[in-house]
């Protein structure tokens, strides 16, 4: 099998795809700053739960007790809202709210969320579990919603940035386990992980030789290529003892990385706290298998002079840490980005609010996909061959220079 | 920003989930995978060495055979040259003893007929000289009868002695 592409393309690939999503967050984040105030954010929901809370006021009664302190905030908002348009802005303020309008729906997507949002009813309300001061505490987040709306419940409520926090005196949210979008995706892609490599792993059984069949001969060039082409070359000798880790982590990665591509999918490999957790899984390896050598490296380099050795030490002791840093964010930044561009490029047809528009930004969409599947790949292999070259480097026994 | 402040309940979530994943598959889906993956390895560099060593085997067998096959051949062709070094030799001792042979029967041959001859010669002398002194004294005697014809005779002689 040859390397589709060395370190150094990787490198550029990544920098390419950081400067993508630094100008789409960018893009993204413009409208906020663009507004004059950073209510407007607000005074655009806000006229929205006016007309829910209108439309509420006219058909239903039962749901005006709860959480009417909130609404009744909201309501607030709404005519200061009205007031605002009414100052002949209307025209101009027209096209920001579309860019702010699909700015949200962006992020919308690639954030984490409570509630798992398939199409504009099709709304799936996952649990809610919260460690509180007071122990643990359990909803559905279907409590936490009216309309679309957040709305306090048993003390708590979800706040802007999609947190749960305590209001009114309630114990306060210690840790919050919910079962989010990325949770359920995450223990959905494992239970698909398992049956599938389970499945595979019962063809070798006993140390079975023969060729694999079926669903075996579609994972073994690909285990074989991890073992051969990332582990072998970039860990040496003592490769094996890692090859199960690696071939979980590039099988989790990539997996979740084309999930992540599905509509209506949650986007795990895209979230600083999976980068970050897969990230600190690579440092305690790497710096758990450190030999002495490893450490000799950075703490003194042999063959450095005394003097450089107090401005090289400290590079060395930090590159401990930007080594994993350098890992979550290259993950986290690659698929961001994509969903950000992908979004960004059917949010078009939003912006323009035509349907002549459909045809092109479809195209540059059906185009952007295709290189994301590229990227999801690409940086399955990136991170799991940098995981390997660190933990290379931490295992490689002394040799002279 | 959110986007860059992990969330810790999805950290905790994502590590106890990550790490089943990697216990169960490691102890269940990769254990099992790589061993036999390892040993169908062995196993076809052990049959390609192998392979490699019974056609290495075969080669040196075949060169073995050629060599004796080589062997036998310049061995017969050294037996049939001896053989016919060795008979060419007994031929030309025969040639030379039969010769020599031939040669000592011409010349005993030779020798007898000199010799019968002589003794042939020596006969025939002695009988002419017998048959001569015999028709000799029968002539001398018919001769010296006749006193004429004697001092005929003795004056024929005289007169040859004369003419000298």
């Amino acid at each position: 099998m040859v390397k589709f592409l060395d370190s150094a393309a990787l490198e550029r690939l990544s920098i390419a795809s950081l400067i993508v999503f630094l100008l789409s967050v960018g893009i993204s984040f413009g409208q906020d700053h663009g507004n004059e105030s950073d209510d407007s954010h607000q005074e655009e929901n806000a006229q929205h739960d006016a007309e829910h809370e209108d439309e509420d006021h006219h058909s239903t009664t039962s749901e005006e007790d709860h959480g009417a302190a909130v609404e009744g905030h909201h309501e607030e908002e709404g005519h200061h809202a009205e007031a605002g348009h009414g100052d002949g802005e209307h025209h101009g303020e027209g096209h920001h709210e579309e860019e702010e309008g699909v700015g949200e729906m962006i992020l919308g997507h690639i954030k984490d969320d409570h509630v798992w949002h398939f199409w504009e009813t099709g709304v799936l309300y996952l649990p809610v579990i919260l460690y509180t001061e007071d122990g643990v505490k359990t909803y559905s987040s279907a409590d936490f919603y009216e309309h679309h709306q957040h709305v306090e419940h048993d003390g708590y409520i979800i706040n802007e940035s999609g947190k749960i926090e305590a209001v009114a005196g309630a114990p306060e949210v210690i840790i919050d386990f919910s079962i989010t979008k990325n949770v359920a995706s995450l223990l959905i892609s494992l239970v698909i992980m398992l049956v599938v490599f389970l499945s595979v792993g019962r063809h070798y059984k006993g140390g079975n030789i023969n060729a694999p069949k079926g669903i075996a001969s579609l994972f073994e060039p690909i285990v074989v290529f991890v073992r051969d082409e990332i582990a072998k070359p970039n860990i040496g000798p003592k490769y094996e003892r890692f090859v199960p880790y690696l071939l979980s982590l590039f099988f989790f990665i990539w997996l979740n990385n084309l999930f992540g591509l599905m509509p209506g999918a949650a986007n795990l490999t895209g979230n600083i706290a999976v980068t970050f957790t897969l990230a600190i899984l690579t440092f305690i390896i790497v710096n758990v298998n450190g030999n002495k050598n490893y450490w000799r490296h950075i703490l003194a380099m042999p063959g450095v002079p005394k003097p450089v050795l107090l401005i090289l030490t400290p590079v060395e002791f930090l590159s401990i840490f930007t080594k994993p840093f350098s890992l979550m964010i290259r993950l986290f930044v690659a698929i961001t980005a994509g969903h950000i561009v992908v979004l960004s490029l059917i949010g078009l047809i939003f912006i323009f609010k035509s349907w002549a528009i459909a045809p092109a930004s479809l195209l540059l969409v059906t185009f952007v996909n295709m290189i994301e599947l590229l990227v999801a790949t690409i940086q399955a292999y990136v991170f799991t061959m940098f995981t390997a070259l660190y933990i290379g480097q931490a295992v490689e026994e002394h040799h002279d220079h | 920003m959110d986007l860059l402040i992990p969330d810790p309940g999805l950290i905790v979530w994502q590590l106890v989930g990550f790490l089943i994943l990697v216990f169960i598959l490691g102890r269940f889906a990769w254990k099992p995978m790589l061993g036999a993956l390892k040993l169908r390895e062995q196993g076809i560099e052990e049959a390609l060495k192998s392979a490699e060593k019974a056609r290495d085997e075969m080669a040196q067998l075949q060169a073995d055979n050629e060599k004796l096959l080589q062997e036998a051949r310049a061995e017969a062709e050294q037996i049939r040259k001896d053989a016919r070094a060795t008979g060419e030799k007994l031929r030309q001792q025969i040639e030379e003893d039969a010769q020599k042979a031939a040669e000592r029967i011409r010349k005993d041959a030779e020798a007898d007929i000199q010799n019968q001859k002589q003794a042939l010669l020596t006969e025939v002398k002695n009988q002419v000289a017998t048959l001569s002194l015999e028709i000799a004294e029968k002539v001398i005697r018919k001769q010296l009868g006749d006193q004429d014809t004697q001092k005929g005779l003795v004056d024929e002689y005289i007169k040859d002695l004369n003419v000298n």
